[in-house]
């Protein structure tokens, strides 16, 4: 600590200046927050404000500033100085834009400005710069897992941009999906009839391009490691594995019809009654010509069955089949009743559908078959006799009555699977009874692990989390392509149902997500969405109570445990959200600049007004991606909210120790308030478990509170959007009229 | 017209949609309704109608074709344009309903005693007899549709009215002895014959 000189910058434009004291706020920065320089600028952001800081970095040996003036989210690109630890005190979109104007309230104004000040002072203080950890040997390969149209797009993409692509395949030939295709949905211009596949082109590109290594006939039997370092065991179906190391994943595995044996009420295996695979078999043997069934016979009349066991009753309201819609069925059946029509206008083509769903130029594709002469009827389905001529039995949904059509052959468009590998929800049970010694987990694990995919040895389980309907694990709403395993990303139909131009486009995203994270790994930074920080958790072992809960509640499997069962963090599997911090039960598990101290002594560092003075002070976490923001969104907007509140912002509500809360209220805080993302179903939180732990972790506080003798009440979660910004102004208002009410807490003068 | 019927039956078999495509004024465009039922929402007799516009194409693709042509609803429609200036699929429907009650009179599979219907032959008869339309016994024509006594209450209900065009002289009583006709009315019956001799050939009504 020696060497820590301490610095601290004032602004006193924006206005600021006007409405504050800004020698009394210096003097608050010298004598309370012991800083070493304290100066104040007219206009702190400017070439000659940031020269004076860069010149006391320089010329004065400072190593930690604190700069008072606007939000940390404002002029991040003035305010940057390598090498030196920086915490900002936001008296612009925190003071003074949201206490109201007017002498009379001056004092509350200046009280406030006061807090952050000190409290950036105190933040300041403990943080450290981190240094990052730049890794020599990180490897900046990519390993592509499928075949099919996504995985052979990724590591097109992943080649061209000058990256290598390791492509496993696990049958022989690449193509997956698309090989078993006559044509496909048209994806150029002007989109009005069926279009070659491209698969052999693209796969002979492959095998010809040097940046992309190919293992057909290929399963990953075991992925160990971490971003930048993954090493990937390549079984062969010959025995024969080979070892490839890796920096970053693309899981392309792509889809499974839906097995149709389970429609027998729509004839699945009957006589001339296929899925759309099926009849692209059927095509294929056709060759361009007259389409045949399997019995010889030429197809005459065709009728297509839209949403076959799709768009079902979910599981837990009584629905047997998939309960969500495929997307590319309704453009398949427009494409393969156009095989028929294109061959011979004079075959009867029907599509019963419910809902005729085409997305992108689809609408195009579709008006070009109703020219064709392809007949929409809008009708659900109910049963279908196979045989020499099938019965379609339907209700019309516009006539509202019940009608049955004939036809030679009847295709069922039948929805996607996903091949996402093991559901970790399933597996956790089994494996924890296995470990156990039970002998059938063991026979039920073993069973298990052969549908792997990456066969992970994260302590969390062989594969990615599963999402809703057993897709791969995406930040379905904020982010897609994310998933919570740092540095595996999703692609294709395996993420969520969808036809080959959407799966090319995500291949294509996915690519690139992976560069992102072989250049993030080999220097040490984070991921999304804390890109580019250099911070990592480390643990202070002795202190260690080996609680596991670090390694359990980390959302992204980060934390593995070592021989001597402590955590072991694998620092590019995290993600930095600190929700291993808020998880530690006697914190030990700290950042570089931002750890349990550098919180606390903020919360802290405040001034807690007399109980008689009637000031009440309310502590509110804010959670620095969505609330943090609409906070500073309502001050944009010059919204006022109560004077009495301070706001520290927090990496994510995981990270927030429940001890910066039982401080709070032991400091004489009258309320406590947090505010963090979506929890849930469709969760916002862009650390996904982070929002709803804290909200966990707060419904086990109340005790705690009332042995202190404090209402439950001072302790409030919140969910807050990003978009909030006139919503948090009502939180804050109506919470700080609530503690009125309440009265001060009895704490007050025994801080 | 039976054999007209029994003929197009004949040809078309089971696809009604191509029997309207061929003789039905722009039938082309019935295959392209995505039924999305603007057209029924946006029509404001749409409640004194049987089928919607958007059932009738559903029917028609359906290959209902009794059903169809024996609708009254296409007699309904009052030309207001509000289906076509709102249908997505830019389907000239107003046009088709006029066309599909044409064919379905034509074949006499129309409804007997249609008002629309039964008005707008007495209105043809009397246009083609003199080139001109003679209102007063189109008049006294539609006011004796249904017979004799309803003819008189009818007349007799109208006769201030008819008294005050005839003071006005907008209404001369001697029109009912024939009344005047167009200038070279020869030529005039040759036109109509010849029109509609081109028409039964497009349609496929000629022998």
């Amino acid at each position: 600590m020696a060497d820590n000189k301490f610095a601290a910058y004032i602004c006193s434009g924006c206005g600021i200046g006007d409405a504050m004291k800004v020698p009394q706020l210096e003097a608050i920065a010298k004598k309370e927050g012991k800083m070493a320089i304290v100066k104040s600028h007219p206009f702190l952001c400017n070439a000659e404000g940031v020269q004076t800081i860069k010149d006391d970095i320089a010329n004065e040996a400072v190593t930690h500033v604190c700069i008072a003036a606007c939000s940390r989210r404002a002029k991040t690109e003035a305010f940057q100085f390598d090498g030196v630890a920086m915490s900002r005190a936001n008296l612009r979109e925190g003071v003074l834009w949201v206490v109201a104007t007017g002498k009379e309230h001056d004092e509350v104004r200046q009280e406030m400005a006061a807090d952050y000040v000190r409290m950036g002072c105190a933040e300041v203080k403990k943080m450290t710069q981190p240094a990052g950890n730049v890794k020599e040997s990180s490897s900046k390969r990519i390993l592509v897992v499928g075949g099919g149209m996504s995985g052979m797009t990724a590591a097109m993409e992943i080649a061209a941009t000058g990256y290598e692509a390791v492509l496993v395949e696990k049958t022989g030939a690449l193509g997956g999906m698309t090989a078993q295709l006559w044509k496909r949905q048209p994806f150029k211009e002007p989109y009005a009839a069926a279009q070659e596949t491209g698969v052999a082109e693209m796969a002979a590109k492959i095998a010809a391009n040097p940046k992309i290594k190919l293992h057909l006939n290929s399963t990953i039997a075991e992925t160990s490691g971490a971003p930048g370092r993954f090493v990937i065991q390549v079984a062969q179906e010959s025995g024969t594995v080979t070892e490839e190391t890796v920096g970053a994943i693309v899981q392309a595995t792509g889809f499974t019809t839906y097995d149709m044996a389970k429609l027998p009420e729509l004839g699945g295996g009957q006589p001339n009654v296929v899925d759309q695979a099926g009849l692209e078999k059927l095509a294929l043997q056709a060759n361009g010509g007259a389409i045949k069934r399997a019995d010889g016979k030429e197809v005459k009349s065709v009728v297509f069955v839209q949403c076959a066991g799709q768009r079902d009753k979910l599981k837990e309201d009584g629905g047997t089949h998939l309960s969500y819609c495929s997307g590319h069925c309704c453009g398949t059946s427009i494409k393969q009743a156009t095989y028929f029509k294109d061959q011979n206008p004079d075959i009867d083509t029907v599509i019963v559908y419910d809902d005729l769903r085409v997305p992108g130029m689809g609408e195009d594709f579709y008006r070009s078959a109703q020219e064709k002469g392809v007949i929409f009827t809008k009708g659900k389905a109910s049963k279908v006799t196979g045989g020499d001529s099938c019965k379609v039995s339907f209700k019309d949904l516009i006539l509202d009555e019940e009608n049955t059509i004939a036809a030679d052959l009847v295709v069922l468009a039948t929805g996607q699977v996903p091949n996402a590998g093991v559901d970790l929800e399933a597996w956790n049970p089994v494996v924890t009874a296995a470990d156990g010694g039970d002998a059938a987990a063991k026979t039920a694990r073993d069973e298990m692990k052969t549908i792997s995919i990456l066969n992970l040895n994260y302590r969390q389980g062989p594969d990615m989390p599963q999402f809703k309907h057993g897709f791969a694990d995406s930040h379905f709403i904020c982010f897609p392509y994310e998933t919570r395993r740092t540095g595996i990303y999703a692609a294709g139909p395996v993420r969520r149902p969808m036809d080959i131009l959407q799966a090319t486009d995500d291949a294509t995203g996915a690519a690139l997500k992976a560069i992102q994270a072989v250049e993030n790994a080999s220097v040490g930074r984070a991921a999304h969405p804390r890109s580019g920080d250099l911070s990592f958790p480390t643990a202070r072992l002795e202190g260690c109570t080996q609680c596991k809960r670090c390694t359990v509640e980390c959302p992204f499997g980060a934390i593995d445990e070592d021989e001597r069962r402590f955590p072991k963090f694998n620092e590019e599997r995290c993600r930095r959200c600190g929700t291993c911090m808020g998880a530690c039960p006697v914190r030990v598990i700290s950042f570089e600049n931002y750890s349990v101290d550098t919180v606390g002594s903020q919360v802290k560092a405040i001034e807690i007004p007399e109980e008689d003075e009637e000031k009440p002070r309310i502590l509110v976490l804010a959670c620095e991606n969505d609330a943090y923001p609409a906070l500073d969104m309502a001050g944009l907007a010059r919204l006022n909210y109560s004077a009495f509140v301070r706001i520290i912002p927090v990496r994510c509500l995981g990270s927030v120790n429940t001890i910066w809360i039982t401080d709070a209220m032991n400091s004489g805080y009258d309320g406590v308030m947090m505010m963090g993302c979506k929890k849930g179903d469709d969760y916002q939180c862009h650390f996904v478990k982070g929002s709803e732990l804290a909200h966990y972790r707060m419904s086990k506080i109340g005790d705690t509170l009332t042995q202190l003798g404090l209402e439950p009440e001072r302790v409030v979660t919140q969910e807050v959007a990003i978009t909030d910004n006139q919503r948090v102004v009502t939180l804050i208002n109506d919470y700080v009229a609530e503690l009125e009410k309440l009265g001060p807490s009895p704490m007050k003068g025994f801080g | 017209m039976t054999t007209a019927n029994q003929s197009a039956v004949e040809r078309y078999r089971n696809n009604f949609l191509k029997e309207v495509e061929a003789n039905v004024e722009e039938g082309h465009m019935v295959k392209m309704c995505m039924q999305c039922g603007v057209c029924a929402g946006s029509c404001p007799l749409g409640n004194a109608w049987e089928h919607s516009p958007q059932k009738i194409f559903m029917m028609i693709r359906a290959g209902k074709r009794d059903e169809v042509l024996g609708s009254d609803s296409m007699f309904m429609c009052t030309s207001c344009y509000n289906c076509i200036v709102r249908c997505p699929r830019q389907l000239p429907i107003t046009h088709i309903m006029h066309g599909l009650a044409n064919y379905a009179h034509r074949l006499n599979l129309a409804p007997k005693g249609q008002p629309t219907r039964d008005f707008a032959t007495l209105f043809w008869n009397n246009a083609i007899k003199k080139g001109r339309v003679n209102e007063l016994t189109l008049t006294l024509g539609h006011y004796f549709t249904n017979g004799l006594v309803s003819g008189i209450k009818m007349a007799l209900s109208m006769q201030s009215i008819g008294l005050g065009l005839f003071l006005a002289k907008r209404l001369n009583p001697m029109e009912i002895f024939g009344g005047h006709g167009v200038k070279d009315l020869k030529g005039f019956h040759a036109i109509v014959a010849k029109a509609k001799e081109i028409e039964d050939r497009k349609k496929g009504f000629s022998a």
